[in-house]
């Protein structure tokens, strides 16, 4: 068991004046046990933070620490660590008792051990009677469940998963992140998930890093995140659809951007003052509710319907007042969480 | 086919039926050739179409040595084949092994000037052993190599063709693959013999027919590199049978290329399935 400390961790690819930083100094503490989610868009360097984990890419600057050892300097094998990978990267070649078997064997771990180990992380990932099957013989989330029976039977003290569901189907993706919750609270193990979909992000950490452009944005519990994002980005990055982000409409001062959830509008046919006046442009029913989209001055907002709320004809006006005890306020120059303005 | 018409179905097979007649019948024309008396074959006008009686004492004449009709001696086949044998396997799996180790080196390792080194080993395709043939006969000759199996080989084995064709499918390996290799704690060579090796099993099987095909087929370089008939190889012994004698028993000649056809259409054959695959295969 052991927790990760990330200190000033910085990557640049290439050197000298031709460098391209892709971290820009990330500063982080996992608690031992924890699963923590990485999360931002494509290219932010959510992934590359997360193999400089694993040891598979090496660190400009800055220190990782896994327990109590500084790791920088150590391969990826003697990091202590398993990886579960987007594409599972199962052996082809091997049956899938040999594939999760591997590690140990290089690790001359001895053969009944072994065997109990791969049988017991068999039972848990209800793999019994695939183990003499090869990898091409079995469903994608057979294969998924396989690439995490090789990580647990090395008994790591940290998972690292690289967006290992992102090759499932919808229904599936959902199946396997519940068990992945199921996994992690019965084996207690240190856990980081690299992933770009702020659902699965939302569902499955107990703290999240977001990042953008190679920076951490914000770094706490799904909650936090989601009530009192950080930043604009995070804002508009964590919750679908995303925050509201205004900035010319009235009672908005210069400088600043007011931002409101969707859920957090609430819409009236009469006009009376008390809120902002807005044209409907457009709607989307989703079931158990509608997302209503309008046009305030210059800007869009969306608005969060329930079902019993009458839905407003397209191209009428109507009022919408936000929530008071629930505004966020940004400034505007550095996107950066601020008070409310006086 | 997209289309299903009765009538280009037999055309089509028509046309492939020409094609093998067209492959198959000097072939078959040979192998008749090869169970007459040479006196037949000599007087007959045209060849004859239908095998004769006298399969058995050719090809055991072709294959043990002695005296033909027309009195000229022939040596034993037999031990030009197994020379053959020999040096194609040695240069065959030769070739695999070095070019396994170049691609490897070249694909999964950043050592100084490895683009040079790459190119290099590719310009040596411009430089088949024809055109450096004087040179190298001279490093053979000064080296005591001649009517050596290692003369007979060791010059043909490096080969830029299979170290490319590997290089190409190593390419193909998912980076995944070597990096989940190195968090299991296998080492480069573990993960070569481990990892590397057994997905290679296709493109090497094509490689084998390839290079075995290759190294049987030499005529050149053994034409140099021996001087002891018990060295020679078989493509050499064909050529001796015709050369040089006044009267010449063409049934032996037929049966000995036959003989020599045998053992790569055995390889060819025997490995289609795993050639094809080689070569077409993409799953991993």
């Amino acid at each position: 068991m052991a927790g990760i400390q990330l200190r000033g961790l910085v990557k640049r690819y290439g050197q000298g004046a031709h460098a391209v930083p892709v971290l820009h100094g990330i500063d982080a503490s996992v608690h031992d046990g924890e699963f923590v989610v990485i999360v931002g868009p494509s290219g932010c360097g959510k992934s590359t933070l997360l193999r400089m984990v694993a040891g598979l890419e090496e660190i400009t600057e800055g220190e990782v620490q896994i327990g109590e050892r500084v790791v920088n300097e150590l391969e990826p094998a003697e990091r202590d660590i398993a990886m579960v990978f987007q594409n599972y990267a199962l052996y082809p070649h091997m049956t899938v008792f040999d594939n999760m078997a591997y590690g140990l064997k290089i690790a001359r771990v001895p053969r009944d051990e072994i065997r109990a180990r791969v049988d017991k992380a068999a039972a848990i990932l209800e793999l019994g009677g695939l183990l003499h099957r090869k990898p091409r013989e079995l469903s994608g989330g057979q294969r998924q469940r396989v690439a995490m029976g090789r990580a647990i039977v090395r008994q790591p003290q940290v998972f690292l998963f690289d967006e290992p569901l992102s090759n499932l189907d919808a229904k599936l993706r959902a199946q396997t992140r519940l068990e992945i919750q199921t996994l992690h609270r019965e084996l207690g193990i240190t856990s980081l998930f690299v992933t770009h979909d702020q659902v699965e992000a939302m569902t499955l950490a107990q703290r999240m890093l977001v990042m953008n452009g190679g920076r951490m944005e914000q770094f706490g519990t799904p909650q936090e995140v989601y009530e009192q994002p950080a930043s604009t980005f995070v804002a508009s990055f964590i919750g679908s659809p995303p925050m509201n982000l205004l900035q010319q409409a009235r009672g908005v001062p210069q400088g600043r951007i007011l931002g409101v959830r969707p859920e957090h509008l609430r819409l009236s046919a009469q006009i009376d003052g008390n809120g902002w006046v807005a044209r409907v442009n457009a709607q989307e029913m989703l079931g158990a509710e509608r997302l209503l989209y309008l046009r305030l001055g210059d800007e869009s907002v969306i608005v969060r319907l329930d079902e019993a709320t009458p839905v407003p004809p397209i191209g009428s006006e109507v009022q919408v007042t936000p929530r008071a005890d629930r505004l966020h306020w940004f400034d505007a120059a550095t996107g950066l969480r601020g008070e409310e303005p006086a | 086919m997209v289309e299903r018409r009765p009538a280009l179905t037999l055309i089509t097979h028509l046309l492939l039926l020409l094609g093998v007649m067209v492959v198959a019948f000097p072939v078959y024309l040979a192998w008749v050739a090869s169970t007459h008396t040479a006196s037949t074959i000599a007087q007959s006008m045209p060849l004859p179409l239908w095998p004769g009686a006298h399969g058995l004492d050719n090809y055991a004449l072709a294959l043990l040595g002695g005296v033909g009709e027309s009195g000229s001696r022939y040596p034993a086949t037999l031990p030009m084949l197994g020379v053959s044998l020999a040096s194609a396997l040695i240069i065959a799996l030769g070739k695999i092994a070095i070019s396994l180790l170049s691609a490897f080196a070249i694909v999964y390792f950043r050592f100084p000037m490895r683009q040079l080194v790459f190119w290099m080993v590719f310009v040596t395709l411009m430089l088949p052993v024809e055109v450096r043939i004087g040179p190298t006969y001279q490093v053979v000759a000064d080296l005591g190599l001649l009517n050596t199996y290692a003369g007979l080989t060791v010059p043909l084995i490096a080969s830029a063709t299979a170290t490319f064709l590997l290089r190409q499918f190593f390419l193909t390996v998912p980076d995944e693959l070597v990096e989940a290799a190195r968090i299991d704690g296998a080492g480069p060579m573990r993960f070569f013999r481990d990892v590397l090796l057994p997905l290679s099993a296709t493109p090497m099987a094509a490689l084998f027919v390839i290079q075995f095909i290759y190294g049987w087929n030499q005529y050149l370089w053994p034409l140099l590199v021996t001087t002891d008939e018990s060295m020679y190889p078989i493509v050499l012994g064909i050529k001796r049978l015709i050369a040089g004698e006044v009267y010449t028993d063409w049934n032996i000649v037929m049966a000995v290329t036959l003989l020599a056809m045998l053992p790569p259409a055995v390889v060819v054959i025997g490995m289609q399935k795993w050639f094809v695959k080689g070569l077409v295969d993409t799953e991993k």
